[in-house]
């Protein structure tokens, strides 16, 4: 067990944890951010991205002790009121179904619109290609993503 | 409490007074008719456990519903809400609803699956807004002092025509309390629908676009400890030994217990828990037959010729009718062992202490959950409490309640309310899968290319009566005979998402591809030869309407522009199931030597829609599904163990591989029908159709992708 000071949405915690757990159990079971999910413990679905460093990263695979003072954002932490373009689009195309992958395919979109604010199809489908949604929502998924670039 | 009498007139909907004003309908939803309320007089707040709190008007306007069958994604919380607010006429943006827990006094069929929500509960829901308008529209006109035809309803508030004045919802709700209701309120007619059937975007978005916690992983309680479970590795085997001293030993860790062929593991946090679940040494021994799924082919050969066959419909004589043939086609397809793998993997809370437990979790069947819990700690199921939380998909696979039994009997084990997450490999390896299936046609074709005989047999793992008798083409053909063969496995198997007919359609419409093509007649124009003779002159009894599929049929052919496009490889596939037709063009081209499909055009009837955008995306979500499994869907077996265990080496489809899907529904007002299953089952058809149609490669066993023409070049 060691204590890591992270800095998660903008405020600094200290958690005590053993270093290699993962970032996800870290905010899921140790600092109440629960938004960001566990799928498949391998980083092949993508439920679970955040970003560090503004670099979208799957957080069930990325150990705490990687996380050093490189900043954290999660689902809670993208915007202030849920308000951010991408979050906005995924009302207004109206995504969502069990919604269970959604938070981690929007950390993924946020990251990409930011180093690519204008995307192609193509780029939106390979930048989203590798987050699952078992409901089958990626027509919409990729709309709202289309949608939030012309903001 | 049950209803006992079936009188429609009992007792269907009642209203009380909410405690600080307001107006609080309750409604029966036990009853067995959607027949109209009758009122009941007593404002007692003691009558109110006897019924649904399901509607109620807060003084500040908000209306709150309460939707009590289990949301996985199907929409039901937002379309409940909207059939309510409809015949209210409610300001939509004060419609608030909520999750009820299990209560089988207030409520009936509380539970996800078979489609069934949307038409058990349609014209019930109707009724309760359309009776809490009388309610309001009454009481301003008694407060007015003017008729109440002089009065009408408008996003939530009363207007008296001829002066102008208006009073809001919350205003009058606890007015409207006093007031009597006739036997009769009158419904809208569709024409003046302003919610029914319009894109109503989910209640829930903002909840989920903010990670707000609301599914069954994210339920936290103070004192909590997590528990995670070791199980057999291998269908047919069990615990030989136990070795946990290292396990113990982990960090964080609090017990690691033993209970029926399972190892739970106890402790503070989730991934401690996870990592001393690694240090666990169980050996196991067997205790029944090793299964393999080269077994399963050989066994799917051997009973296909010599099973017990239980006959399912025989209609005239097909011997007779083969021997007559100018022609006989026959094949066999088979489908694979499928996991449900929603992407939230099993979990459930329990605490059980005092003789009573509480459950809290994601699950598709809260009652038989329940009654199970009751069973096996021995607790009376009124001591035991159910909140049901939004489920992460389901599929099927929350229709068991195995995790809900691990959770209750490891926390009266352990005396600690305790959390058990099952890890993605625990949900893909641990059973309750799709059964695999093998189906054999055959075909009759007289002189004229006219089907005469039609013979289907179907053999399952555990998979029951894997034939639908009642189902197209049954009627349209003289002799017909369908038959199953259940064959008991050690591999555990429940309802998958449309279940027999995920696969069966696909066999199915694929087959009446090939007879048609040996008739020298055209798919479409063969099967709506076909329903001709199940509508003027059917053979036997039907399950399905014959004049619904014959629609569904020719809107896809023609919005599909079938048949009129050369160069576009088209396949057909239609398909009857939860009450609904839906029809489908799949269009495939070829990449690199490859086919690819581009385009899916799907027709359906599902009666009155209820919400535009989510009966859209159910449609579109299906179809991704059904072609997905189709093409790379596979849980294969070797000595028992399974053979994929996470997303690694288990495929699901991914955004790069959908094509586009064109949705229409016919939507002509008829009772709504089901639709979380209905899309899927025709895909695999109109897929492999298309397929063969751009290849010349008949697609007869899933997934598709083990088919040579998807082989890496």
């Amino acid at each position: 067990m060691a204590v890591f000071q992270i800095m998660v949405n903008g405020a600094k915690q200290k958690v005590e944890v053993s270093e290699d757990t993962p970032l996800l159990w870290v905010l899921r079971d140790h600092l109440n951010l629960p938004g960001t999910k566990f799928g498949c413990g391998i980083g092949q679905c993508g439920a679970c991205t955040v970003h560090v460093n503004g670099n979208p990263v799957r957080s069930c695979s990325y150990p705490i002790a990687s996380v050093k003072d490189r900043p954290v954002t999660t689902i809670e932490g993208l915007s202030e009121n849920g308000d951010h373009p991408l979050q906005l689009a995924w009302d207004e195309v109206d995504v969502p179904q069990c919604g269970y992958c959604q938070a981690g395919q929007i950390m993924t979109a946020a990251a990409l619109l930011k180093r690519n604010p204008h995307p192609t199809q193509d780029e939106v489908e390979n930048a989203l290609n590798a987050n699952i949604c078992r409901c089958g929502s990626y027509h919409r998924i990729r709309e709202a993503v289309l949608e939030a670039s012309k903001k | 409490m049950t209803e006992t009498t079936k009188n429609p007139r009992r007792d269907f909907l009642k209203r009380i007074a909410l405690t600080g004003g307001g107006l609080m309908l309750g409604f029966k939803w036990d009853s067995a008719f959607a027949e109209m309320p009758r009122v009941f007089d007593a404002a007692d707040p003691a009558i109110v456990p006897a019924f649904n709190s399901y509607l109620s008007i807060a003084s500040d306007g908000t209306v709150q519903i309460f939707s009590p069958n289990p949301e996985l994604g199907q929409n039901i919380m937002t379309s409940f809400a909207q059939i309510v607010a409809e015949e209210l006429d409610a300001d939509w943006t004060k419609v608030k609803v909520s999750q009820a827990p299990l209560d089988t006094d207030k409520f009936q069929r509380q539970l996800t699956g078979g489609s069934g929500a949307i038409p058990h509960s349609y014209m019930r829901l109707r009724k309760a807004g359309a009776s809490a308008r009388y309610l309001l529209l009454n009481a301003a006109a008694k407060q007015w002092n003017v008729t109440p035809d002089t009065c009408t309803a408008e996003n939530g508030e009363i207007i008296h025509k001829p002066s102008g004045k208006k009073l809001p919802y919350g205003e009058l709700a606890t007015a409207a309390s006093d007031i009597t209701l006739p036997d009769d309120v009158p419904l809208k007619d569709r024409k003046d629908f302003k919610l029914i059937g319009k894109p109503i975007r989910n209640l829930k978005n903002k909840d989920i676009i903010t990670g707000k916690p609301m599914y069954g992983l994210d339920f936290y309680r103070e004192g909590m400890v997590y528990a995670m479970v070791q199980r057999p590795p291998a269908f047919g085997t069990k615990i030989k030994s136990i070795d946990a001293a290292a396990a113990k030993a982990s960090p964080g860790i609090i017990d690691v217990v033993q209970f029926q062929e399972n190892v739970a593991v106890i402790g503070q946090s989730t991934w401690q828990v996870m990592k001393a679940k690694k240090l666990l040494n169980v050996s196991y021994e067997t205790s029944g037959t090793l299964e393999s799924s080269a077994d399963h082919d050989a066994i799917f050969t051997d009973l296909m010729e010599n099973g017990k066959v239980q006959v399912q419909r025989k209609d005239g004589d097909v011997e007779a009718a083969f021997a007559k043939a100018a022609k006989r086609i026959k094949s066999e397809y088979q489908c694979p062992f499928l996991p449900h793998s929603p992407l939230e993997p099993m979990n459930f809370f329990a605490h059980v202490q005092d003789g009573k437990a509480e459950l809290v979790g994601p699950t598709q069947t809260p009652q038989s959950a329940r009654q199970a819990v009751s069973k096996l700690l021995n607790i009376p199921q009124e001591n035991i409490t159910v909140d049901i939380t939004r489920l992460g998909g389901g599929f099927g696979r929350r229709l068991k309640y195995d995790y809900v039994l691990e959770a209750a009997e490891l926390s009266q084990l352990i005396k600690k309310p305790v959390k058990v997450i099952w890890s993605r490999e625990d949900d893909m390896t641990g059973g309750s899968y799709r059964p695999a299936v093998r189906y054999r046609f055959e075909a009759a074709l007289d002189a004229s290319g006219n089907m005469t005989a039609f013979t289907l047999r179907g053999v399952g793992m555990n998979a029951g009566n894997c034939t639908r008798p009642g189902n197209f083409p049954v009627g349209s053909v003289e002799n017909l005979l369908i038959e199953s063969i259940d064959q008991k496995s050690e591999i555990t198997t429940g309802a998958w998402r449309a279940p027999i007919t995920n696969f069966l359609a696909f066999a199915e419409q694929t087959f009446l591809d090939e007879v048609a093509e040996a008739a020298g007649k055209d798919p479409v124009q063969f099967r709506l030869e076909l329903l001709e003779r199940a509508k003027t002159n059917p053979v036997g009894k039907l399950g399905y309407e014959p004049d619904r599929m014959e629609e569904v049929i020719r809107e896809v052919a023609e919005r599909s522009g079938w048949g009129k496009k050369p160069g576009v490889s088209q396949g057909f596939s239609v398909y009857f199931s939860h009450a609904s037709y839906v029809a489908q063009v799949c269009e495939v081209e070829k990449k690199d030597g490859q086919p690819v499909v581009k385009k899916v055009y799907a027709v359906s009837d599902c009666g009155q829609v209820i919400n535009s955008s989510g009966a859209s995306q159910m449609v579109k979500g299906g179809i991704v599904d059904g072609m997905g499994h189709a093409m790379y869907g596979k849980l294969s077996f070797d000595a028992g163990r399974p053979e994929q265990n996470n997303f690694n080496n288990y495929r699901l489809i991914r955004m790069k591989e959908i094509p586009d899907v064109d949705v229409f529904f016919l939507d002509n007002g008829k009772e709504p029908t089901g639709l979380g299953e209905p899309a899927l089952p025709p895909t695999g058809g109109a897929v492999a159709n298309a397929i063969y149609k751009a290849t010349g490669q008949r697609l007869r066993q899933q997934p598709f992708a083990d088919h040579p023409l998807f082989a890496e070049g």
